[in-house]
């Protein structure tokens, strides 16, 4: 079965904030949906509600990534349901190589007993980690500790890739990344890019999308979608900016939330 | 001051015990004094903890180990912590040692390592010049106890030049609740000789259910150019009381490198000091210790700083469950004239339930200008934003929780020098986490 992942009037918030208002959204596999709009405009707050972040509180609608309602889930079992996120901020881990983390994680997703052969889980990283331009010392290194910020975003990356899941949610990933590590970010996704795997890009700038070249874009405001189109779209954004979106649908004040 | 002893420590107690072992004139003699001592001298302030409230009562009495002929006759629990590849072993067994062993290549070298009892015998000019210079007898009612008191014991001594590869492993362990335990470790590292030294400190049986004391000094003499590391794992029982003061005095370029690790069930003082004396000498001290139930736990780090050009750094780690308390101290203390001197400290604290608690106290106390220093202290919880990210990427919450709890601990137990002691201290990191 194609993957299919069905947001339905989700809404969210944040300390008691509604960020979130209602968002409707139905990616299927192989499908890239890229969402942009403007800063405090709640792009990443729908990320890490998908994901389960406990700041933030889903107080209404559903998301089915093939079937099963993911936020009924817990933020692991979401992950192993297919579920991927790859954070505008990873978390720095002191004590737990790349290495170890990413074969626990692995391991995560099989059966006890049935674990990743360590010779097999190395040549895999590896391989990998070469797609990327990384250096394998990198596999040694503690989690995201004093990684750049253009290595972190391809740590996330090499996670994608070894996890294999089936929905991707990318977040600012082209956030701090020269032309060079955009690239590299770039054909990392678009290698993985399949009939059984859907993406969700999230992203403030359309750069990034000459890379990785959505098949919709959706324009968030105020917490909602409010204006889809294919391609075409982005381009118009990159050129005339959101000003136009806002006339033309009324919006004075596009972000929310903010105090 | 009220601590009560069972042992009745006078200076005709102390002699009349001393003299029944046989030993040495000289050492009958400290021992007498310091026995004296005890009456006099108070019990050491110690940071933020009231171990005159600590059941320092049952240091029991003097009881004569039985040796054994190899190391297969030790019970099974013990022949667990012996290391395949190490250059000599030594085993002591409540008040005394029961067996040790050298590669006779060492021993040609002029290497002795054997049992502070024994050496006292037979090193006696050696062991005389050094014991209790490094922690004075007279330093506090504790120091004396124990000069008068102690028993068994390790003796090291690496003369000039000479390398030892291989680490020396002891293992010295209570399984007699009655028994004094007492060791003294003593370690006399001649210029530019190098030894790697690691110990166990055990109580299994009787001796880790009811209420005993383990009261530890070790000295370390490291000369000029020599380098010592020292690592030690301490794992008693709930009702055991661990007083362990470690120390070490460095001549010009000497190097010292602690690893410790505080692992025990019960209450723990545990003060680990180097003194900088040379120029250009050096020091690397590591710490880690997890507490549970309603253990209290002391982990004092110490650097004296009067050599110019010297280094320290230390780090304590330790994680806190249950209803556990730590109090850590950092002491980095740079004396007037140690120009260029260095010293860097970081203590942390991991709490794993509302009811542990965590004291981090790095204290600096510099009174020369020429100097860097840098301390670092910080206490808190798992952090559930690193716990999301792992969760993220499919692992459950509880092994989430335990790479970062492990990973807190990883920078000190991955500078282990050896494998199979390194593996020990994960088994046991696993036996106290997961209790």
């Amino acid at each position: 079965m194609s993957t299919q992942f069905i947001i339905n009037d989700l809404k969210a918030s944040v300390e008691g904030k509604e960020i979130l208002k209602g968002i409707n959204l139905e990616i299927k596999g192989g499908e890239i949906h890229a969402i942009m709009g403007p800063n405090g405009t709640g792009k990443s707050t729908l990320a890490s509600a998908l994901m389960g972040h406990p700041k933030y509180e889903v107080t209404d609608g559903t998301a089915h990534l093939n079937g099963e309602d993911i936020l009924e889930m817990e933020v692991d079992e979401r992950a192993r349901a297919g579920m991927f996120l790859a954070m505008q901020y990873p978390s720095e881990i002191t004590g737990v190589t790349n290495a170890d983390f990413l074969r626990s994680a692995i391991n995560a997703r099989r059966e006890e007993g049935n674990e990743i052969s360590l010779i097999k889980f190395i040549r895999q990283m590896e391989g990998k980690m070469k797609e990327l331009e990384m250096n394998p010392e990198f596999a040694h290194r503690y989690l995201n500790e004093g990684f750049s910020g253009g290595e972190k975003k391809r740590n996330e990356i090499l996670q994608m890739m070894l996890l294999d899941p089936k929905l991707v949610i990318l977040d600012e990933i082209d956030s701090g990344l020269d032309i060079d590590a955009l690239r590299i970010v770039s054909n990392g996704v678009n290698a993985m890019r399949s009939e059984d795997r859907g993406f969700l890009v999230i992203t403030h700038y359309q750069r990034l999308l000459n890379y990785i070249k959505p098949d919709f874009v959706h324009v968030m405001m105020q917490g909602r979608i409010v204006k889809s189109g294919g391609p075409e779209l982005a381009e118009r954004l990159e050129n005339e900016g959101y000003d136009w979106v806002k006339e033309e649908l009324g919006i004075v004040d596009e972000t929310v939330g903010q105090a | 001051m009220s601590i009560q002893l069972s042992t009745p420590v006078n200076r005709q107690a102390a002699e009349a015990l001393s003299r029944s072992k046989g030993e040495p004139e000289w050492l009958t003699a400290k021992r007498a004094d310091a026995a004296e001592l005890v009456e006099t001298l108070e019990l050491p302030k110690v940071e933020k903890t009231r171990i005159d409230r600590w059941n320092l009562s049952a240091y029991g009495q003097y009881k004569a180990a039985q040796p054994v002929s190899s190391a297969q006759e030790l019970s099974q629990d013990i022949q667990a912590f012996v290391t395949e590849s190490q250059a000599g072993l030594l085993v002591t067994r409540g008040s005394g040692a029961v067996f040790s062993t050298l590669s006779d290549e060492l021993k040609a070298q002029g290497v002795i390592f054997t049992d502070l009892e024994t050496a006292a015998r037979e090193h006696g000019a050696i062991v005389q010049q050094y014991l209790h210079t490094v922690v004075p007898s007279n330093e506090d009612k504790l120091t004396a106890l124990h000069s008068a008191l102690w028993n068994g014991g390790v003796f090291v001594y690496v003369p000039k030049n000479v390398e030892v590869e291989l680490p020396l492993q002891a293992l010295l362990y209570n399984d007699d609740a009655e028994a004094t335990f007492a060791p003294h470790v003593l370690i006399v590292a001649e210029a530019n000789s190098r030894v790697t030294y690691v110990d166990n400190v055990i109580t299994t049986g009787s001796a880790a259910q009811v209420a005993a004391i383990h009261h530890g000094i070790v000295e370390v003499v490291a000369k000029a150019g020599a380098k010592v590391s020292f690592a030690s794992i301490h794992s008693m029982g709930e009702e055991v009381v661990d007083i362990s003061i470690r120390r070490a005095a460095l001549d010009n370029d000497a190097r010292v490198e602690w690893i410790i690790g505080d692992l025990n069930d019960g209450n723990t003082l545990s003060d680990t000091k180097s003194v900088l004396n040379g120029r250009g000498s050096s020091s690397d001290s590591k710490v880690i210790s997890i507490g549970s139930k309603k253990q209290k736990l002391s982990l004092t780090t110490q650097a004296v700083h009067w050599g110019k050009s010297t280094d320290s750094q230390m780090i304590t780690r330790a994680v806190m469950r249950e209803e556990a308390t730590a109090i850590i101290n950092g002491i980095t203390k740079i004396e007037k004239g140690a120009t260029k001197a260095n010293g860097e400290q970081t203590e942390k604290v991991l709490m794993l339930s509302p009811k542990s608690r965590g004291d981090a106290n790095p204290i600096l106390l510099i009174d020369e200008d020429d100097v860097t220093a840098g301390h670092a202290a910080s206490v808190g919880q798992v952090n559930p934003e690193q716990v999301y990210y792992l969760m993220s990427r499919g692992i459950a919450k509880i092994d989430a929780e335990r790479l970062i709890i492990y990973g807190f601990l990883a920078p000190v137990v991955s500078e282990i020098p050896i494998d199979a002691v390194r593996e020990q201290l994960q088994r046991l990191l696993e036996r106290k986490l997961e209790a």
